[in-house]
């Protein structure tokens, strides 16, 4: 089986066996960093969009001032001030996270994850604060305690309300991860870089890249389009 | 002060470059928007596929791949045209592809397809009562379009409108991907030659910050304009 593919793709001037693993290998770095980053994102995101809805400016001002300057700004600065502050920072290279921040692959991880994580607390901000008062009120009379009203209350209404934007975050989150090409790394968009520059073929190398980000864009809506339906379950129309 | 080193004008450029290239890609994208919103809602078949299919592409594939099928693929095509016309007309014909260009093209592209969904939500919240009484008064379809319609939609338009102009700006850092001297490119120079990165890269996005900043009061004081005439409720 895999001689006959091996032996069809050959045939090709461009596709051939070498481009298409060039492209996977380009495929499953741009996943790694798209899902690290955004689970890394929004782990951070949780505490952050809570110490934003504080009423005291010392939580909540710090964290607005975060996420301004990151919304503020174009990714691409992002990525170049830390890709190459890095190497900058003293004695960097003398301690363990040179080791790690020597490849290009984590200065883009941090870069993204404190990106994403920015607009990802703003968005569970703004789910958390439209929280109907009476819903928080219930939970008071019930003698919950913050820490409880939070988790059993608070969270699991904001997390409804926050899927159709945040679904939005990640789709553009996929797409803004092709400037990892750009230090160096070979993800997807590195790796239609490589073939165009090979075989000076652009519309190949670079339509070819644009369908496979297409396929993972549109299985990526329609994977949120579920899981938003089963969420809303409850508010669905009796008979609709 | 400031010690750019001798940068400074050269940053100050290319800060004029990524405006001037930011300007005219919203001038592009605003018509291409217009067009796609009245190609959606038309009743031609025709238009209405064609403009679902370039918002969908557009959303389905990143910016950056975008622009560089353009530029790379511009050049090509513009090539073979010329090619063509060459040995089929004797026409002597020859079109440079710059990043500039490609830069305005691709992000006027974008975001027409972005604009092109503002738009349409914006004229269907425009009362039918509106438009049938343009039509009492014997306006014909291009005075209720200017007269009627376009003040009404604004409305609704433009909180959508000063986000993808948000949107927009930030995207113009790309374009020095491919080459453009604008003032990400220039920092990015400027910070590899002498090493110091901070130096160079944030005043840049603090000029980004100043735009963005400066665009949100002027956004604010529109949409207090255009919505003059309604009353809110409590």
């Amino acid at each position: 089986m895999t001689e006959l593919i091996t032996q069809w793709l050959d045939q090709h001037d461009i596709f051939t066996t070498t481009t298409m693993l060039h492209y996977w290998g380009g495929l499953v770095t741009t996943v790694q960093l798209v899902f690290l980053s955004l689970v890394l994102g929004l782990v951070l995101a949780l505490p952050l969009a809570i110490m934003r809805t504080s009423r005291n400016p010392l939580i909540n001002g710090p964290v607005w001032l975060y996420t301004y300057l990151f919304r503020g700004t174009p990714l691409l600065i992002q990525l170049y001030v830390i890709y190459y502050g890095i190497a900058q920072v003293e004695g960097i290279q003398d301690t363990f996270w040179w080791d790690i921040f020597k490849a290009p692959f984590y200065p883009a991880l941090l870069a993204f994850t404190l990106n994403t994580a920015a607009y990802t607390t703003e968005i569970i901000r703004g789910a958390i604060i439209a929280t109907p008062q009476g819903e928080i009120e219930a939970a008071k009379a019930y003698g919950m305690s913050w820490a409880l009203r939070v988790r059993r209350i608070l969270l699991p209404s904001a997390a409804r309300r926050a899927v159709q934007a945040y679904s939005n975050e990640v789709i553009f989150m996929l797409h803004a991860s092709a400037i990892a090409s750009v230090v160096t790394i070979v993800d997807l968009t590195g790796a239609a870089r490589d073939i165009y520059s090979r075989f000076y073929a652009p519309f190949d190398a670079f339509i070819a890249v644009a369908l496979i980000y297409m396929a993972l864009t549109f299985s990526l809506v329609y994977g949120f389009k579920r899981l938003e339906k089963h969420l809303l379950k409850h508010l669905k129309p009796a008979n609709g | 002060m400031l010690d750019l080193k001798g940068y400074g004008p050269s940053l100050l450029d290319g800060a004029v470059i990524t405006i001037e290239l930011a300007f005219l890609s919203l001038a592009l994208s605003l018509v291409l928007g217009l067009v796609g919103a009245s190609s959606k809602l038309s009743n031609s078949r025709f238009l209405r596929i064609t403009a679902t299919t370039y918002t969908t592409l557009i959303r389905g594939v990143p910016d950056l791949v975008m622009m560089l099928l353009l530029y790379y693929g511009g050049q090509v095509a513009v090539n073979n045209i010329s090619d063509y016309l060459y040995k089929v007309y004797e026409v002597d014909f020859f079109f440079q592809f710059d990043p500039f260009i490609s830069g305005v093209l691709t992000i006027g592209l974008i975001f027409g397809a972005y604009m092109t969904e503002t738009f349409r939500g914006a004229f269907l919240a425009v009362d039918n009562g509106q438009i049938e009484a343009a039509k009492a008064y014997g306006f014909n379809r291009w005075h209720t379009f200017r007269r009627i319609i376009i003040p009404q939609m604004l409305r609704h338009a433009l909180p959508g409108l000063g986000n993808n102009w948000q949107v927009l700006l930030k995207t113009t850092a790309l374009v020095s991907i491919i080459g453009l001297t604008d003032m990400v490119r220039v920092a990015e120079q400027a910070a590899k030659a002498e090493r110091s990165p901070f130096l160079f890269f944030i005043p840049v996005a603090l000029m980004y910050l100043l735009v963005t900043a400066g665009s949100e009061i002027l956004i604010k004081w529109l949409n207090k304009r255009a919505n003059v005439g309604v009353i809110r409720g409590d």
